[in-house]
């Protein structure tokens, strides 16, 4: 948890949430290519920048994140079609709201990263660092209480997930969806 | 007959509108009068703090709380009345999640201060004269003096549970009053019938879904290119509002009221706080809100939420107290908690 950020040992700390289908490869490439990027970097994959709830935003601010990344494909090669546009507006909505709260904006950045953009990820990844080196640390008034909802947050039983029908039948439907991705 | 269980009613950082929900029973009013005997209820009754106070421990049985917790004298009667009752209950929005007085949180208090005290064109302080935790006064024309005490005034607005342990939580601003005699009928029944009680911390007197599943009003899951304010348009009777363009907080809403404000075209305010399951009202608000607009392309995209007046006081209007990211951070907070004015 956040621990007092006034420390002179103090070190920025950034979560990225990184989409499975683009950035991540993307960052994956920075790493098999031998691209130093900074370890102040802390990837959190989600299968899609559309998955991203602002409140995970929030709860890594309030769990000892400095900045934030949000990263997704390229407009237009979504793989799910449209994920990254909601990104988009969620972020720019999510931007404003910080900004009300005290937060710089500048810590929540949203990029777009290719699978094949290891170079772009390396670059975003240190400029992020070099920019919340710059804000300094996030001051956030200590609440126990916070940081306690958000750890029983993460740690709450998943809902109770009604049976579904036979496998037989299920297997059946997710190959024909597949199909219908495919084509 | 054995004696009647004991019921304390209490108002902290409010604004009263729990206290007449609770008379909103109307004739069921009598039933609570015929289950309990109410040993405090500062707004209707005639008992002082000092009655409570020589109360044992633990000796009233159901405290209906609500107010937030502003200043001293708050803490104080939220730690007495935990001390003096056996079920504590966070009741109503203020107690439950800071409601509108913890939108005091997003300015410090030397801020509040000069508004009030200075700033607001309805000031007339030349003198700029501000409270005093203690003020000596003149008593009668021999030269004596007295001290006159006011509460302090704390930096930030707390709810209840961050003052003290708190057993429920009902939620609304104000609790409905059908919400809340099924909360009364549930301790009755306790009390009477022997029926276990819910677990501890659960959220009473409200449903376990969105307010939109409350909500008589057909949607259609409309893109928008412009958000309106409640003054800008004439809703359609029928018709969602977030689909018309108002900023409808519905689907970060628990629900429980009933849909009230939405059935007579005032969007929903979010009062009965988050729905379950969910950490932050406000930036689930902002997942809902973005999904909403009908644009890729982001200068538009800034221009269609410029149409959302004061994102912060309309996503945690009411659950400011228990934002995750918590008080403001611009704000300066004084290492004494005084207020530094």
């Amino acid at each position: 948890m956040r621990e007092p950020t006034t420390h002179p040992e103090w070190q920025p700390r950034v979560v990225a949430f990184l989409c499975n289908w683009c950035s991540y490869t993307g960052a994956d490439l920075a790493g098999i290519s031998r691209l130093p990027w900074s370890p102040a970097v802390h990837i959190v994959r989600v299968m899609c920048s559309g998955r991203l709830d602002p409140t995970f935003v929030v709860r890594a601010f309030r769990m000892g994140a400095d900045g934030v990344i949000v990263s997704g494909c390229h407009p237009g090669d979504c793989h799910y079609q449209k994920g990254n546009y909601k990104a988009l507006r969620r972020v720019h909505l999510l931007k404003r709201l910080l900004a009300d709260f005290g937060v710089e904006p500048e810590r929540l950045r949203l990029v777009w990263v290719s699978a094949s953009e290891g170079g772009a990820w390396a670059k975003i990844a240190n400029e992020m660092e070099a920019t919340v080196r710059r804000l300094g640390p996030l001051r956030l008034e200590p609440d126990p209480r916070r940081d306690e909802a958000c750890i029983a947050y993460e740690t709450a039983p998943e809902a109770e997930i009604p049976p579904g029908p036979p496998f037989s039948k299920g297997g059946a439907e997710v190959s024909s969806s597949a199909e219908r991705g495919v084509s | 007959m054995k004696d009647k269980a004991k019921l304390a009613l209490y108002w902290a950082s409010s604004c009263g509108g729990c206290e007449i929900a609770v008379l909103e029973l109307e004739e069921k009013i009598l039933d609570v009068a015929a289950a309990f005997d109410i040993v405090f209820w500062p707004v209707a009754i005639d008992f002082k703090v000092k009655d409570v106070e020589a109360m044992a421990d633990g000796s009233i049985d159901l405290c209906l709380f609500n107010g937030a917790v502003r200043n001293s004298d708050n803490e104080y009667m939220a730690r007495l009345l935990r001390a003096k009752s056996k079920v504590l209950v966070a009741f109503g929005s203020c107690a439950y999640e800071g409601c509108i007085p913890a939108l005091a949180n997003t300015r410090d208090p030397a801020t509040i201060y000069d508004w009030v005290y200075r700033d607001s064109p309805s000031t007339d302080n030349a003198e700029g004269v501000r409270p005093q935790t203690a003020n000596t006064v003149a008593l009668g024309g021999n030269g004596n003096t007295g001290t006159v005490e006011l509460p302090v005034f704390y930096d930030t607005v707390r709810t209840l549970d961050q003052t003290v342990d708190v057993d429920y939580y009902v939620p609304g601003c104000p609790p409905q009053a059908h919400q809340i005699q099924a909360v009364l009928e549930t301790v009755i029944d306790c009390l009477q019938n022997g029926k276990p009680l819910p677990p501890k911390g659960a959220v009473l007197g409200a449903g376990d879904k969105t307010c939109c599943d409350e909500c008589p009003r057909e949607r259609k899951e409309r893109k928008l290119k412009k958000f309106v304010r409640p003054h800008e348009i004439i809703p359609d009777p029928d018709l969602c509002l977030l689909d018309q363009g108002m900023v409808c907080m519905g689907p970060a809403t628990r629900s429980g009221c009933g849909g009230l404000c939405v059935a007579v075209g005032v969007p929903c305010r979010g009062c009965y706080g988050p729905p379950p399951n969910s950490l932050d009202q406000g930036t689930k608000m902002v997942s809902a809100l973005a999904s909403v607009i009908d644009s890729q392309d982001p200068e538009e995209i800034e221009r269609i939420l410029d149409g959302i007046v004061d994102p912060i006081g309309t996503f945690y209007r009411f659950s400011m107290g228990k934002a995750t990211l918590g008080r403001a951070l611009g704000a300066r907070i004084p290492e004494d908690g005084a207020p530094s004015s």
